[in-house]
């Protein structure tokens, strides 16, 4: 059984295996929409290298944060914007 | 504020290139540093999966870098190049200074990105994105994947994903069946490539593999659901949970370009020890040309020689670096994109994705520099990494000049005063 | 057949458009002549603050004038402009600074301009994100700010009365005619000068230096800052004729990124980021707003400023050749004054009185020669 981390997803308990991106963890989630782009479309992950930007989510209040790079920690605070 | 005393030798880039280099540097005596983005190395052929499982080729590399004695700065992105001899970068923690002696830079590449309408839906991913996200564990059992674009990287993600439990339910390559053909041949010169070639394709049995076809829509409410293609026999449709669509690879030159580093076309132009224009800085791997694994490895090890001023190692190398670089040359021309790629655009489709600007609002203008000033294309977060490539193969427009940050950081990092290394 | 026109104005910058604008609207044939692209210079590297200033009469009466033409424009310009009412706010860190708030709270009221002065309490329910221990500050509602690139896109609309040669420079300049860098001829009835920081390669012995400046711009923080925040120091800085200087001078953007300036220089010629220059001033910022240092940046630039030695643009005929006029040294007010530029322009062209008193912008006023290239 892997080592399983608890956090926040806009307010819902989720757990995942430890190792897991922020960007997996929301996917995980059932939520295919991590945030809308500045004309209010929805919008995903794409490049998965931290390049493209457009999996930013804000993580215990600090937006911008680039969520296929950024690896969940336990008790994190995850918001889809 | 973090300042690392000198190293003889800095490499940017954990992945082959950079990992062949710092070994050569540091078992040939010099003190190096090996600096890279991601929190583990590995770049993003080599990226680590949940598991901890790894490439054997990796672990071999890994363990010559922990026995060489290399010092590693992990999870530190390289945001500027003040002056001769220092980089800045920056962690979670704050800036960093880091000074070198000889500098490698070996910054990999990145997937180019071509619209089309619904290109820009969630789970409508890179190649080698949904590559990363399922390394870093988004689940893939089960689930419906369609693979499109250009490149080798098509075969060798939908073999992985298709190990992981993914219904690859359609590999869709735009370039054409003879061309490939001609491409299969050529391997016949390199034993090792065919065997690859021959475990993928035994991998992937049973997947629909399309050549001359392309995504021309993907379509859904909040996310993918199916996508339209242009096919030898006309259209057809696809219904999948995720696309996932790449052109091929474009280098990552803005750090050697922010430092002077004269280029040949899109790459950096090196010689043969793998010197760029500038005194004291090489270049290894993708960025001098997109030529995969054994290229990459090859191009890092000489630099890594030279850097450390090992040149007769270095020579050694050279026959095989020749016999790698003849492979990219061939990739490169099979793998060209063709013409009805630039033709996929509505006037509202999204070019570039960080300020929505779309294809009307640039097709009425002329240059890059002037779609910049007045649409905003190109000055949003990514800085024109995904919508440069883009706008270079739609309208044959150049990327200006580089400034810094070479990538965003925090204001405070701009800030930092930087002290001069002394001449060495 | 050389291409002729009743006027032709080099340099395609807010300026310059503006100029082009308000000669088409008097029903001139005009030609606009842009070596790079259109806002491409100081234009597309400036803020784009839309301010009134009190540094001497003639620059109120220029902004002030300005400014309402601003307002009045204000309903036709298109979304892509990005006009808003953000309003600034002259920021007091101390006591000494209060009394220059309230001083100039005194000048705006006898002259119209609608202030009110913020005590620290007031500028800190304004500005929650200003650092707490200011002394308070003046705020000015009817200051906003813009895209300049696009506003000066929209000036130059008029396609009917503008035309519009983009990538060609001119070589030569003589009353009435002009030659281009591909040898077109083109003859003009008036010739403008609108060309910013490169004024004085066609108009020799013009009075107008290079004043560089630095902006970095931050990612998406709507909200983080409400109005254009400057400090009151920004004047000495503006005021500095040989010492590079930095100014505390942010701007909240309609995409909510934060523009963060402000530079000058005298002297540089490179357009390269000066890192000292940022630091300092990127240093200079972060005293005044907290977290700033935290936020993303994700590009810094540079531009020349056309700056004169006594503050003032040069509206109005050249010395020597006939029919030959200037439009250009505006430093760092360039987007706001653009417009009343344009008036008092068009206004020496055909001969009218202005609405406000034109002698300070002479450039008759340097007392010297202009030879023309």
């Amino acid at each position: 059984m892997p080592d399983m981390i608890h956090l926040l997803i806009d307010g819902e308990p989720c757990s995942v295996p430890r190792g897991t991106s922020i960007a997996a963890a929301i996917m995980i989630s059932g939520k295919p929409v991590l945030r809308h782009s500045v004309a209010g479309e929805p919008r995903g992950p794409v490049c998965g290298m931290g390049i493209c930007f457009e999996c930013r989510v804000t993580v215990n209040g600090v937006p911008h944060i680039r969520s296929c790079m950024t690896t969940c920690e336990p008790g994190i605070e995850i918001r889809t914007t | 504020m973090s300042v690392s005393p000198q190293h003889d030798v800095v490499v940017v880039g954990g992945g082959p290139a950079g990992l062949a280099a710092a070994v050569c540097a540091a078992e040939s005596g010099a003190h190096t540093l090996l600096i890279d983005n991601n929190a583990r190395l590995g770049g993003q052929i080599w990226r680590a999966g949940l598991d901890e499982s790894r490439e054997d080729e990796f672990a071999k590399w890994q363990q010559r870098v922990q026995s060489a004695g290399v010092s590693i700065l992990a999870g530190v992105q390289v945001v500027d190049h003040p002056g001769p001899g220092v980089l800045l970068g920056e962690n979670a923690h704050g800036p960093q200074v880091i000074h070198y002696g000889r500098l490698v830079l070996a910054t990999g590449a990145r997937e180019r990105f071509l619209p089309f309408p619904g290109w820009t839906l969630p789970n409508v991913v890179g190649v080698g994105g949904l590559q990363a996200l399922v390394k870093t564990g988004l689940p893939i059992r089960g689930k419906r994947v369609a693979i499109a674009g250009a490149g080798p990287l098509l075969l060798a993600v939908a073999d992985h994903l298709r190990k992981q439990g993914a219904d690859v339910v359609l590999i869709a390559e735009q370039t054409s069946w003879d061309t490939l053909a001609t491409f299969a041949i050529g391997l016949l010169r390199s034993p090792g490539k065919l065997k690859q070639a021959f475990a993928i394709k035994k991998g992937l049995a049973g997947v629909p593999y399309r050549t001359s076809c392309w995504p021309i829509g993907a379509r859904g409410a909040d996310a993918v659901r199916q996508v339209d293609f242009h096919g030898l026999f006309g259209r057809f449709t696809v219904d999948c949970d995720y696309l996932a669509c790449g052109f091929h690879l474009v280098p990552n030159t803005e750090l050697a370009h922010l430092i002077g580093c004269e280029k040949l076309g899109n790459f950096i132009a090196v010689d043969a020890l793998q010197q760029t224009s500038v005194k004291n800085v090489y270049c290894a791997g993708e960025p001098t040309g997109i030529g995969g694994l054994e290229a990459a490895l090859y191009e890092g090890q000489i630099a890594g020689f030279c850097a450390a001023q090992n040149e007769p190692k270095a020579r050694e190398l050279f026959p095989e670096r020749q016999r790698h670089r003849a492979f990219t040359a061939r990739v490169e021309r099979t793998f060209s994109l063709r013409p009805e790629l630039r033709q996929l655009c509505t006037d509202d489709t999204i070019v570039c994705r960080c300020e929505d600007v779309n294809f009307a609002r640039l097709r009425s203008e002329s240059n890059w520099r002037s779609a910049k000033l007045l649409t905003r294309c190109g000055m949003g977060p990514c800085q024109g990494r995904i919508c440069g490539p883009i706008t270079e193969y739609l309208f044959d427009w150049h990327h200006e000049s580089v400034r810094p940050p070479v990538f965003p950081s925090t204001v405070e990092t701009m800030a930092t005063e930087i002290e001069q290394a002394k001449e060495s | 057949m050389p291409n002729t026109y009743d006027i032709a104005i080099i340099g395609a910058g807010i300026v310059g458009a503006a100029c082009a604008a308000e000669c088409a609207a008097e029903g001139l044939n005009v030609v606009v002549i842009e070596r790079d692209c259109v806002g491409g210079g100081a234009t597309a590297a400036g803020m784009g603050h839309i301010v009134v200033m009190d540094d001497s009469e003639a620059q109120f009466a220029l902004t002030h004038y300005s400014q309402n033409l601003w307002r009045e424009l204000r309903a036709e310009l298109p979304p892509e402009v990005e006009y808003q009412d953000t309003g600034t706010i002259w920021v007091a860190a101390d006591e000494e600074e209060m009394r220059e708030v309230h001083r100039k709270h005194e000048y705006y009221a006898q002259r119209g301009v609608p202030t009110e002065i913020l005590d620290a309490a007031a500028l800190a329910e304004a500005e929650p994100n200003l650092r707490p221990g200011l002394a308070g500050g003046l705020l000015v509602p009817e200051d906003g700010v813009l895209y300049p690139p696009a506003a000066a896109k929209f000036l130059l609309r008029d396609s009917h009365s503008i035309e519009l040669l983009i990538g060609r420079s001119v070589t030569q300049l003589k009353p009435g005619e002009l030659r281009l860098n591909d040898g077109t001829k083109v003859v003009a009835g008036s010739i403008v000068n609108a060309s910013g920081a490169l004024s004085p390669e066609l108009t020799p012995g013009l009075a107008v230096v290079r004043r560089k400046g630095h902006l970095v711009i931050t990612d998406r923080y709507p909200g983080y800052v409400r109005h254009q925040l400057v400090e009151l120091d920004y004047l000495k800085s503006a005021h500095s004729l040989t010492a590079d200087t930095v100014a505390f001078n942010v701007q909240p953007r309609q995409t909510g990124q934060l523009l963060i300036g402000s530079s000058r220089q005298y002297g540089a010629e490179h357009s390269s980021i000066d890192r000292q220059i940022v630091t300092a001033m990127i240093r200079r910022a972060c005293e005044y707003i907290q977290g700033l240092g935290k936020l993303q940046a994700i590009r810094t630039w540079t531009g020349f400023r056309a700056a004169t030695p006594d503050k003032l643009p040069i509206i109005g005929p050249a010395i020597g050749p006939e029919g030959v006029y200037i439009a250009t040294g505006h430093e760092g007010l360039g987007i706001t004054t653009s417009l009343a530029t344009a008036k008092l322009l068009i206004d020496q062209i055909v001969e009218r009185e202005s609405a406000i008193p034109i002698a300070p912008y002479l450039p008759g006023r340097f007392a010297t020669e202009h030879t023309h290239a």
